[in-house]
């Protein structure tokens, strides 16, 4: 009558398990990103194939690196080093130079990731790390390649010549005709649609925010990522950049606040993990990103609002936990 | 979004569908019973029956003079050939007796419980406990502490474990003694109402219910959600109130019976019958999938050949349902009173073994499906450095070990495992729940 024990697991409790892993999750997110990646390969070309195999190959090679010399053991199959790959290629623009991604890629495993223990114990998300890294190092030579807007005080092109100029962004432009008062009559309206479906200035994740929002909307539906981020951040981008006047649908366009408010600012690791402390947090980095914009010396601050945010999400963890069953609040 | 009675929980497939269309059967009479002596919670029964002694089915054969205990019954004709001990479906080794059975039993008649003192001593007499899993002796909960007045009584039919259907069956071929059960627990502790609740996946059990319903019992169906049917979940589900934290539920003038409980008592109250059978589903890769009648006593080893035989990929074999239940090393231990399934889980539905885990990658997952709102992360988090204060100032004790962290959690950690570390360690150091 009696078995062998060696058969079966004696575990503890639950003895079933959800569907969701760790690789699981990282595929969905990576299929949500795809067709915004391969739709910036076709609209891009060969530039835009070289800054993505130059960051997914320089991530992988970094964790892998790091984990020999370590003697960890091998953390590629959890998948999250390829999509801190791809997220950090979709914050590049495609003529970055090969070796700038590549640094970018390392920076982003190593200082982002590695160094604080691995997957689940970094403070900042490593794309964005990586991002931070390779704009604040070469900004010259990543701005001469997308905008000039950083610089915009040095010299403005006359009204009528903003297409002329080779890889301003849309944000840029707009960021000088602001700082003029609105002299040379950008008209933000005019940009919806390019920056929905085809936007060819400024990083490969700009180029379509439809598909952004269409593989976000997928990651909500399928209870990957937890919509009270998008639309905290999203929402407060709109309202705050109405409430100072600007176009909001053009601001929530434009930027990548859609990479940022669906990919970047829902990573786990970097992100609150209670529910309201998430919409505060989507909220915090909409604020930030608007003020950034307005206010700050460049309007490209979509990587710093996350960053920053990031810093403060175990504050805003702490700050919304939530009420225990059967106790009163405040006990 | 789904719908929900309460906060968090999770909705895992039911795999209730192998045996939900199955009648109750009687699985064979073994010619050997092991009756453990301790089939509930609380002070182990002594026995009261010497080896070699002829037993009548029915007949008291262990008891002690404690509050909170149940005394043993033998479920069948025959003599005792052993004194002795058992290993347990729970792990423990516990004082048993071994019953050799007539080769003739009669499984309709039974020693009866006497008919002395009122109707909780009866209930006591019988040995009745509480067969969802939880095992409290039953008179217990019949005599709330002072200054708490029951209002409302409500019995569990949720079931909201997959896999198991035994409450399910009770509830559809036996609905008019769910409702006695009901109206006997109502009068015992003199409460107003009486809410029988189901989960909405049972519309069968619940047309039954009402078509047998009397006396102002209510039936009420809940959504389908785990673990719509643990106490607190439940009291809120129908009532809108929560235990207050460190209570009773009794607190809230709520009395929560499990529906083959209920029906134990109606069925001491009106035929003095004491607690010897109950219905266990038999499920998962077995052979014959399906609910039976089985004696306490009763080998699950028996039993799962009466089911037609583990399949040979089989990786987990639980008794109970597969979010609470225990995994069993060996299969030579007996049905209990509170064995309300025994699932056996092929490769593939399986949980992973522990040793798969890897670190937290802080989806919130487990926040949010936690029915208590705890942080279970943390807790685990702080049971892992051995923080016991730091775990246990963040509610560890309000756990209610239902798993759902553990199910959900897409790097497999043993979060239930931890916080469990954390509630004995609180309890250890005295801090009070």
């Amino acid at each position: 009558m009696s078995e062998p024990l060696s058969k079966r697991i004696v575990g503890p409790a639950p003895h079933i398990h959800a569907k969701d892993s760790c690789s699981g999750i990282m595929l969905w997110v990576l299929g949500a990103l795809a067709p915004a990646a391969l739709w910036a390969v076709v609209s891009m070309g060969a530039p835009a194939i070289i800054t993505l195999v130059a960051c997914i190959a320089s991530a992988l090679a970094a964790e892998a690196a790091w984990n020999a010399i370590a003697r960890k053991p091998q953390t590629l199959m959890d998948g999250s080093a390829l999509l801190t790959g791809l997220l950090l290629a979709m914050c590049m623009p495609p003529r970055t130079p090969w070796w700038i991604s590549v640094a970018g890629g390392l920076v982003a495993i190593v200082l982002g990731k590695m160094v604080f223990g691995g997957l689940g114990w970094n403070l900042f998300n490593p794309a964005l790390v990586g991002r931070a890294f390779v704009t604040l190092s070469w900004a010259g030579v990543i701005s001469a390649q997308t905008n000039f807007g950083w610089f915009r005080a040095l010299s403005l092109p006359a009204a009528g010549e903003y297409d002329a100029i080779s890889g301003a962004t849309r944000l840029a432009l707009a960021a000088a005709d602001r700082a003029a008062s609105g002299a040379y009559g950008y008209d933000l309206a005019a940009q919806y649609q390019p920056l929905l479906f085809r936007n060819l200035e400024g990083s490969l994740g700009e180029v379509s925010a439809a598909l952004l929002i269409l593989g976000g909307l997928v990651l909500i539906a399928r209870g990957i990522i937890d919509w009270r981020i998008p639309v905290g951040y999203i929402g407060t981008m709109g309202l705050l950049s109405w409430a100072f006047g600007s176009d909001p649908i053009f601001n929530v366009l434009a930027g990548g606040v859609m990479l940022g408010a669906f990919f970047m600012a829902t990573d786990y690791v970097t992100s609150p993990m209670n529910k309201n402390a998430r919409l505060v947090f989507g909220v915090g980095c909409g604020v930030f990103n608007v003020v950034g914009r307005f206010f700050g010396s460049m309007p490209e601050v979509t990587t710093y609002a996350i960053l920053f945010m990031n810093g403060l999400a175990p504050l805003v963890d702490r700050l919304f936990r939530p009420r225990t069953f059967g106790w009163v609040k405040g006990e | 979004m789904e719908r929900r009675a309460f906060r968090g929980g999770v909705h895992p497939p039911g795999h209730k569908e192998a045996t939900a269309g199955s009648p109750v059967a009687w699985a064979p009479v073994p010619s050997r019973l092991v009756v453990p002596l301790s089939q509930h919670l609380g002070a182990p029964c002594v026995a009261t029956v010497a080896e070699g002694d002829r037993v009548e089915r029915g007949q008291v054969i262990g008891d002690v003079d404690a509050m909170v205990s149940a005394p043993v019954h033998s479920p069948v004709a025959g003599t005792v050939a052993e004194i002795g001990r058992t290993l347990t479906a729970g792990g423990t080794v516990v004082g048993a007796i071994v019953i050799d059975a007539d080769e003739q039993q009669d499984l309709d008649g039974f020693v009866i419980v006497p008919d002395e003192g009122d109707g909780k001593a009866r209930v006591r007499a019988a040995g009745v406990v509480g067969m969802g899993g939880a095992t409290f002796p039953s008179v217990v909960k019949l005599n709330p502490p002072k200054g708490m007045e029951i209002k409302t009584v409500i019995l569990n039919g949720c079931e909201c474990e997959p896999f198991l259907t035994c409450d399910h069956r009770l509830m559809l071929e036996q609905p008019e003694r769910v409702v006695a059960g009901a109206v006997h627990i109502r009068s015992l502790v003199g409460a107003g109402r009486a809410i029988i609740a189901l989960e909405e996946n049972k519309p069968d059990a619940a047309a039954a219910l009402r078509a047998a319903t009397r006396d102002g019992v209510e039936i009420v169906e809940l959504p389908v959600r785990y673990p719509q049917g643990a106490e607190k979940q439940l009291i809120y589900a129908l009532l809108k109130t929560e235990v207050p934290h460190g209570k009773l539920p009794a607190a809230t003038g709520a009395l929560v019976h499990n529906v083959a409980t209920a029906v134990a008592i109606a069925d001491v109250l009106e035929y003095g019958k004491p607690l010897t059978e109950r219905i266990v589903t038999v499920t998962g890769a077995v052979g014959r999938p399906g609910n039976y009648r089985v004696l306490l006593g009763t080998l699950v080893s028996e039993l799962i050949e009466a089911a037609g035989g583990l399949s040979d990929d089989v990786e987990r074999v639980i008794s109970g349902g597969p979010m609470t239940g225990m995994a069993l090393g060996s299969l030579d231990v007996p049905v209990t009173k509170g064995m309300s399934g025994i699932v056996a889980l092929p490769k593939g539905l399986a949980a992973p073994a522990l040793s798969d885990d890897q670190p937290c990658m802080r989806c919130g997952r487990c926040p949010e499906s936690c029915p208590m709102s705890l942080e279970p992360y943390a807790i685990a988090n702080y049971a892992h450095l051995a923080m016991w204060d730091a775990a246990a100032s963040r509610n560890a004790l309000d756990c209610i070990e239902c798993g759902v962290c553990s199910y959900v959690c897409p790097t497999n950690r043993p979060l239930l495992q931890l916080v469990r570390q954390a509630k004995s360690a609180a309890m250890a150091k005295g801090v009070k729940a």
